[in-house]
């Protein structure tokens, strides 16, 4: 309900584009352009796809995981994701959208999930390697979005990004751990690291030359940096940590560029990325099958809930 | 498809010809919508969180424990509906605050006092 009218149209474009210039955030109830909006939300609703759908590569280990304590800390960190997935579709919400509505474009496959999810996860190895590279790649992204001028995605993404850190350093003291261990672990951890590089590097997207967009998402403040300039801050961060860690990185272009003050890396297959977008990468069957199968057996349980909710009201009317 | 933004977090997703369910109709009924406001330690205002879905204020309660106190964020929880919350217009010029605009004489720096003048 509101209690004042909102001013005259012709302030409305004015008022949007003047907060963005002064570096302020839009708030839900603003007025906003249309394309502004429908940016967020497929921006925002395929971010918490990811991060629902990221719960099932790292799901299937935890009834695996070698020690209590490693159990213990991976089911921490499927259930943030889920919270990181909740914070997001109440942020999108914001944007006059539905949950519910949004589960049934995911589950339809008309909204999409990061590709990186449809990788499978073969060894334990691999649940380091997504905290490290694959979660160490998701942190370069949303580090800047904790300025995008959207307020509550800002927010929800300053509340994500406090937990991700543990998600990252998990993963990489779960592989230095193994890298300390036999001849068969470090092949294991080398093995996982060859497998994830690429898919990791992938996750920025294609080339800047190939996203004509971005500026438009940028001139929004949505976007605060270029796919390629996420990219090369990822490998330059990743370079020492894989030197500490004791293991090569999967690239013969990879060197140190004196005079660009960056490293140097190769291009990964692109014509693989697109396939995986599509539909047709390893697991993206498997993930969305197992997806709409978790919806369908949770059912029942919304429709109790709902049942015994309209119950109580009964009795205490 | 050929405009994917790095910026969807766990990867790159498509921002080009994908629906946004805007002012689509829900498949079920959805549950009620909750605002969910957190009180981080004693001494400090609960602050507003985010949202979420429930079925009835008991619910509301156990899910906003788990999406927004995983990690000791707070000591003390309100959830309330979002349709009991009445709210000014978000203009921020809005003639609602007019009131206080021009009172400056309400803040203690409109009042000159001599530097001599200790402890005020």
């Amino acid at each position: 309900m509101t209690l004042t009218e909102t001013p005259p149209a012709r302030d409305l474009e004015a008022g949007f584009e003047a907060t963005i210039a002064r570096n302020e955030r839009i708030e839900p109830r603003d007025w906003m352009p249309e394309g502004y909006r429908k940016t967020l939300v497929r921006q925002i609703a395929q971010h918490a796809h990811s991060e629902i759908i990221g719960m099932q590569p790292e799901g299937s280990w935890i009834t695996r995981a070698p020690s209590l304590r490693r159990k213990a800390i991976l089911l921490a960190k499927v259930q943030d994701e889920a919270g990181h997935g909740l914070y997001l579709y109440s942020a999108a919400e914001t944007l006059g959208v539905s949950r519910l509505e949004l589960t049934e474009l995911l589950i339809a496959g008309k909204q999409k999930y990061s590709s990186i999810f449809n990788y499978p996860t073969l060894s334990y190895a691999d649940v380091g390697t997504i905290g490290w590279l694959v979660d160490g790649a998701a942190i370069c992204n949303q580090v800047p979005l904790c300025r995008t001028s959207y307020g509550p995605y800002g927010r929800a993404m300053i509340r994500v990004c406090k937990e991700e850190s543990f998600h990252q350093r998990q993963g990489y003291e779960l592989l230095a751990t193994m890298m300390r261990g036999t001849d068969e672990q470090r092949a294991m951890v080398q093995e996982s690291v060859d497998r994830f590089w690429w898919p990791a590097l992938m996750m920025f997207g294609p080339p800047d030359d190939a996203s004509p967009n971005t500026a438009q998402s940028m001139a929004w403040g949505i976007k605060r940096h270029t796919n390629d300039e996420l990219r090369q801050k990822f490998v330059d961060m990743s370079v020492p940590q894989a030197e500490a860690l004791g293991v090569t990185l999967p690239d013969p272009e990879l060197r140190w560029n004196d005079e660009r003050g960056h490293h140097d890396f190769g291009q990964p297959d692109w014509d693989e990325f697109m396939e995986g977008v599509k539909g047709n990468g390893p697991c993206n069957a498997q993930r969305m099958a197992h997806r709409r199968r978790a919806h369908e057996d949770g059912a029942w349980v919304r429709e109790a809930a709902t049942a015994y909710a309209a119950k109580q009201r009964a009795v205490s009317a | 498809m050929s405009e994917l933004s790095a910026e969807g977090g766990h990867g790159a997703v498509p921002l080009k010809d994908v629906p946004t369910g805007e002012g689509v109709t829900p498949p079920e009924p959805e549950w009620p919508l909750y605002e969910v406001f957190v009180r981080g330690k004693r001494g400090l205002n609960h602050v507003h969180v985010g949202s979420l879905h429930a079925a009835d204020d008991r619910m509301a309660l156990l899910h906003a424990r788990d999406v927004y106190t995983r990690r000791n964020e707070g000591v003390s929880i309100w959830v309330v509906r979002a349709d009991a919350i009445t709210a000014s217009s978000p203009d921020e010029k809005d003639p609602m605050f007019a009131p206080s605009g021009d009172k400056v004489y309400r803040h203690p720096t409109f009042y000159d006092i001599p530097d001599n003048v200790p402890h005020m």
